[in-house]
């Protein structure tokens, strides 16, 4: 034991002579990659909310000319009126963004990355080379996905879906020829990219816990992870392989998805495929996708609701059951989307039935956060802040999840605003808002300083008073039968009447848009000038806490801290403080709490 | 120039914000500076929690005031009927459950909040309690879809009988054809090979060969007859569409290379539903707006709206390209009589190709 530990220190323990390029760019510190996957997100992320804001602009006031437009899409918005076709790409290419590369890489990569070594007391991921090259495929595909705005006819347009055979026709529309082709490479990369990781965080929560860390003391923080790193390997090759059946469609002739086609005066050669098919290959990674874009945001609030609550999580086996539930239900509930699609009915009546099995796990999880606030110490930091506004926006966006997850009510809702409503606020508004708990709670980790906390209020504030005043009017446009990917509802007098909540829904998008630089302000200056970091500022239990600010190869001098108890002893009677981190010792007599 | 212009305010407005928030952050600095909240900090933001949960109801109140009234009216379709109860009921069960944990959420972030001389409860687990949140959602949910699965199969169980109507209805890049079976309420086979058969008269690739389509009635206008079943026979010629007809709870993609299926019963006829109180107010409501803006395209010297009257509409709901957000069609529910009189109008496919 002494041997092995002695060869940890000599192997990990000193400082490895760095050069800029491997400090910085081909990084294998798992701490470093983390940062490069949070600061390409945020940058995607600016990039997708400033598309939402322009096709916010063309729906409330449709076809009227915004300077701009024109000065940023130049010949796409002749005389600065948004042409239909560019605000079908951007609804595409915002969706793509934001559930993908912000909402993904940008939240799972980064706190995968930073929280996974250090909270379960590893000097590194199992493969710091495969980690490396998972960010390098990732960055790879963000500049291919950037690209792909820069093309000729114009990028993706068939939707963040991209059904065929809308996204397989150039003739179809413009979006649909090389655009399209960029959109399938960007995503081709970004799966390896996600498979890479994915693999790695398996690996090293299996293989590399420390001493005393065992699967039931676990933080929560890594059973999401660890979790969501399984629904993903298990789902996104599913993905990849309907993106390259439907390239061969696209270039090579086969008929995966097309049959009888007439388009453009001329019928074409496809026979026998089917779109219902690619529907069901998409939707097979497409609905544990959301979950892999919730359950990390989830994880997060767990460990900073705890921590800011000063108490034990609520129910720990109840929640690890949770994500388990979830994650074995996430992929076998696929066909909710595809209700109407024309798949046989019998289907639809067995896909209702396993999605609302989904509102059980999901209410426990919401009913455990609500109890551990009760009795609390709370501590209003700014990721207590945002943590509690994802419990919000968590049960608002979940509730609605019961009609769309009932086929007959589906019919009528089906692909109208009121699912836009829905989705943005369960997993696009909590996950945003668990990314931001995570950035406030972690910053100190990552950069060892201390973001502004009144900025961090301010910008929590506007920011969950815009959520809800942009997705709650829009259940009422999608209620009212309007349906979503419309460039305009002018064409219709029947929707003439949604004309202001449309304006009230734009008002409130372009003030949460601008509370955003708040943050970016934040974000961006406390990294540089921020007051600097004590090891342990929020007085939490988890081990990242008990390794020194300053960053190098290996996390811990010396070694690695052996873990004695759960994550949570927080308030526990019988200690002087308010928390006990897992490294310290049971007492005399004191009892684990066996959960 | 006007985009020199854009751009330059929009980078003033970034800057005057950003300046705003330095200025904002430095007279914080004097103050204390641990940025860790502090008791202060805690009292004044579990207050604000309070704050936001009467927001959250207020906005939702307000919302359901405003905008109540853009909600869809009344079905026009039997099966409609139902489809409304259980939406209510689902809505009730949301409403109830929404308020209820928003204010325990937010009121719990108040109460709690830490204050200098507040400690936490070391509590971690409750079996029982557990069980119960377990349980009861178990419960409800089991109502749920049990009453969910009992509607969805009386739907989309499609029973054909001598008195269906029998309609297809065609989608193209961005519009929409439908065809009556005619007398034989038979439709012939077709395919869209044979599109450019007869000059491009064959409009939704009837097979001339089958008797069964030479007396069936390609229209751009659908007419069907109140209180009778109509079953509606989807295709797509060219990507993905999906026939969405709101005011009947009806919806069906239109998927290339394949035939799908949807049924209703409409039980109210357009003159009916114009006379109706609530659709009567929403088309006032329409007109008025849109007399505001014709007042505007006037002064502009352009042409005036058309005042608007109440129409059934079949709407695009799936993606389709750059005109998806207007391809639609009108729907016309009629007496049997009427019906029959217009369809006796029309040209059958034998007629058109001859």
């Amino acid at each position: 034991m002494s041997a092995i530990a002695h060869d940890d220190h000599h192997d990990h323990g000193h400082h490895h002579k760095e050069t800029f390029i491997t400090k910085y760019i081909f990084s294998q510190d798992h701490k470093m990659i983390s940062k490069q996957y949070l600061i390409s997100g945020l940058f995607m992320g600016i990039i997708g909310i400033a598309m939402s804001l322009l096709f916010r602009l063309q729906l409330a006031w449709p076809e009227q000319s915004f300077g701009i437009f024109s000065s940023l899409l130049g010949k796409w918005a002749p005389d600065g009126v948004m042409d239909p076709n560019v605000y079908l790409a951007l609804v595409t290419i915002h969706g793509t963004i934001m559930v993908f590369f912000v909402l993904t890489a940008g939240l799972s990569g980064t706190f995968s990355n930073l929280l996974i070594p250090l909270q379960i007391g590893a000097r590194d991921m199992a493969s710091g080379l495969l980690n490396m090259i998972s960010f390098w495929l990732f960055f790879v595909s963000c500049v291919i996905m950037l690209a792909s705005l820069f093309v000729e006819a114009g990028p993706a347009a068939a939707g963040w879906t991209i059904y065929p055979p809308l996204s397989a026709l150039p003739q179809a529309q413009p979006g649909s020829g090389l655009g399209m082709t960029l959109w399938l490479v960007s995503m081709a990369i970004f799966i390896a990219s996600s498979l890479l990781g994915s693999l790695n965080y398996i690996v090293t929560v299996i293989n590399l816990r420390t001493k005393g860390m065992s699967m039931t003391r676990l933080p929560l923080t890594i059973w999401a992870f660890f979790v969501t790193a399984i629904i993903g390997v298990v789902s996104f090759p599913v993905l990849l392989s309907a993106a390259l059946m439907l390239i061969m469609d696209r270039s090579f002739g086969t008929s995966f998805f097309l049959s009888d086609i007439f388009i453009q005066g001329e019928v074409l050669h496809y026979q026998g495929g089917s779109p219902v098919l690619f529907e069901h290959l998409f939707w097979f990674l497409g609905h544990p996708e959301v979950y892999i874009v919730l359950l990390p945001a989830l994880g997060i609030t767990s460990e900073v609701l705890a921590t800011n609550a000063r108490k034990p999580i609520f129910g720990y086996r109840a929640m690890v059951a949770s994500i388990l539930a979830i994650a074995f239900l996430s992929t076998i509930v696929w066909g909710h989307h595809m209700f109407i699609s024309g798949m046989n009915p019998f289907l639809g009546s067995v896909f209702t039935f396993t999605t609302l099995l989904i509102a059980i796990p999901s209410a426990v999880k919401a009913f455990n956060y609500i109890t551990t606030l009760w009795k609390g110490n709370l501590q209003f930091n700014p990721g207590m802040l945002f943590s509690i506004g994802l419990v919000s926006t968590f049960i608002s966006g979940g509730l609605t999840g019961i009609i769309l997850g009932d086929s007959t009510l589906d019919i009528n809702v089906h692909d109208t605003y009121f699912v836009v409503a829905h989705f943005h606020l369960v997993m696009g508004i909590s996950a945003l808002y668990g990314l931001f708990a995570g950035v406030y709670h972690w910053f100190p980790k990552m950069f060892g300083r201390m973001m502004n906390k009144n900025l961090g209020y301010v910008h929590f504030w506007v920011t969950a008073v815009c959520a809800y005043g942009v997705f709650f009017p829009m259940h009422f446009v999608g209620m009212a039968g309007l349906p979503r990917r419309y460039y305009t509802n002018t064409a219709f007098p029947y929707f003439d009447d949604l004309a202001n909540v449309n304006i009230v829904i734009t008002i409130f998008a372009l003030i949460a848009g601008a509370a955003q630089l708040v943050f970016l302000y934040n974000f961006i200056h406390s990294m540089f000038y921020g007051k600097k970091a004590e090891m342990n500022p929020w007085r939490s239990n988890t081990l990242e806490w008990t390794a020194p600010v300053e960053h190098f190869h290996g996390n811990w001098e010396g070694e690695i801290p052996h873990v004695h108890r759960w994550a949570y002893d927080y308030s526990k009677p019988g200690h002087d403080q308010d928390f006990v981190p897992q490294n310290v010792p049971l007492k005399k007599g004191e009892e684990e709490l066996n959960h | 120039m006007t985009a020199l212009l854009t751009i330059t305010i929009l980078v003033l407005i970034a800057i005057a914000i950003w300046q705003m928030t330095k200025i904002f952050q430095l007279t914080q600095v004097a103050r204390e500076n641990s940025q860790v909240a502090t008791y202060k900090d805690n009292d004044l933001q579990g207050k604000l929690m309070y704050v936001f949960l009467i927001f959250i109801y207020l906005i939702t109140i307000y919302s359901f005031w405003a905008w109540g009234d853009v909600l869809l009216p009344e079905s026009a379709s039997e099966h409609g009927v139902e489809y409304d109860r259980l939406m209510w009921i689902s809505f009730a069960l949301i409403f109830f459950v929404q308020t209820v944990t928003q204010a325990l959420l937010h009121y719990f972030s108040y109460k709690y909040r830490g204050l200098e001389d507040t400690k936490a409860l070391f509590y971690a687990d409750n079996d029982r309690l557990e069980f119960i949140w377990t349980i009861i959602p178990v419960i409800v949910l089991a109502g749920l879809i049990l009453y969910g699965l009992y509607t969805w199969t009386n739907i989309m169980n499609i029973e054909e009988d001598d008195d269906s109507l029998v309609v297809e209805l065609y989608a193209q890049q961005f519009n929409w054809k439908a065809r009556y079976a005619g007398q034989d309420n038979v439709l012939g086979d077709a395919n869209v090979r044979f599109l450019q058969d007869y000059d491009g008269k064959n409009l939704v690739g009837i097979d001339s060969s089958d008797p069964n389509g030479q007396d069936d009635i390609v229209v751009q206008e659908l007419h069907l007859p109140v209180g009778r079943q109509v079953i509606f026979k989807m295709r797509s010629q060219d990507v993905l569409h999906s026939a969405y007809m709101p005011h009947f709870r009806a919806q069906m993609n239109c998927v290339p290379g394949m035939i799908t299926e949807f049924a209703f019963v409409p039980t109210k006829t357009t003159q009916e539903m114009r006379m109706f109180p609530e659709v009567a107010a929403k088309v006032q409501r329409i007109n008025k707006i849109r007399h505001q803006n014709s007042q505007e395209l006037i002064a502009n010297g352009e042409e005036p709206l058309e005042a608007y009257q109440f129409d059934f509409l079949l709407l695009c709901n799936k993606i389709c390209g750059a005109s998806h957000y207007n391809m639609q069609m009108k729907i016309i529910v009629e007496s049997e009589e009427d019906f029959n009189k217009w369809l006796a109008q029309q040209a059958t496919f034998a007629e058109v190709i001859q």
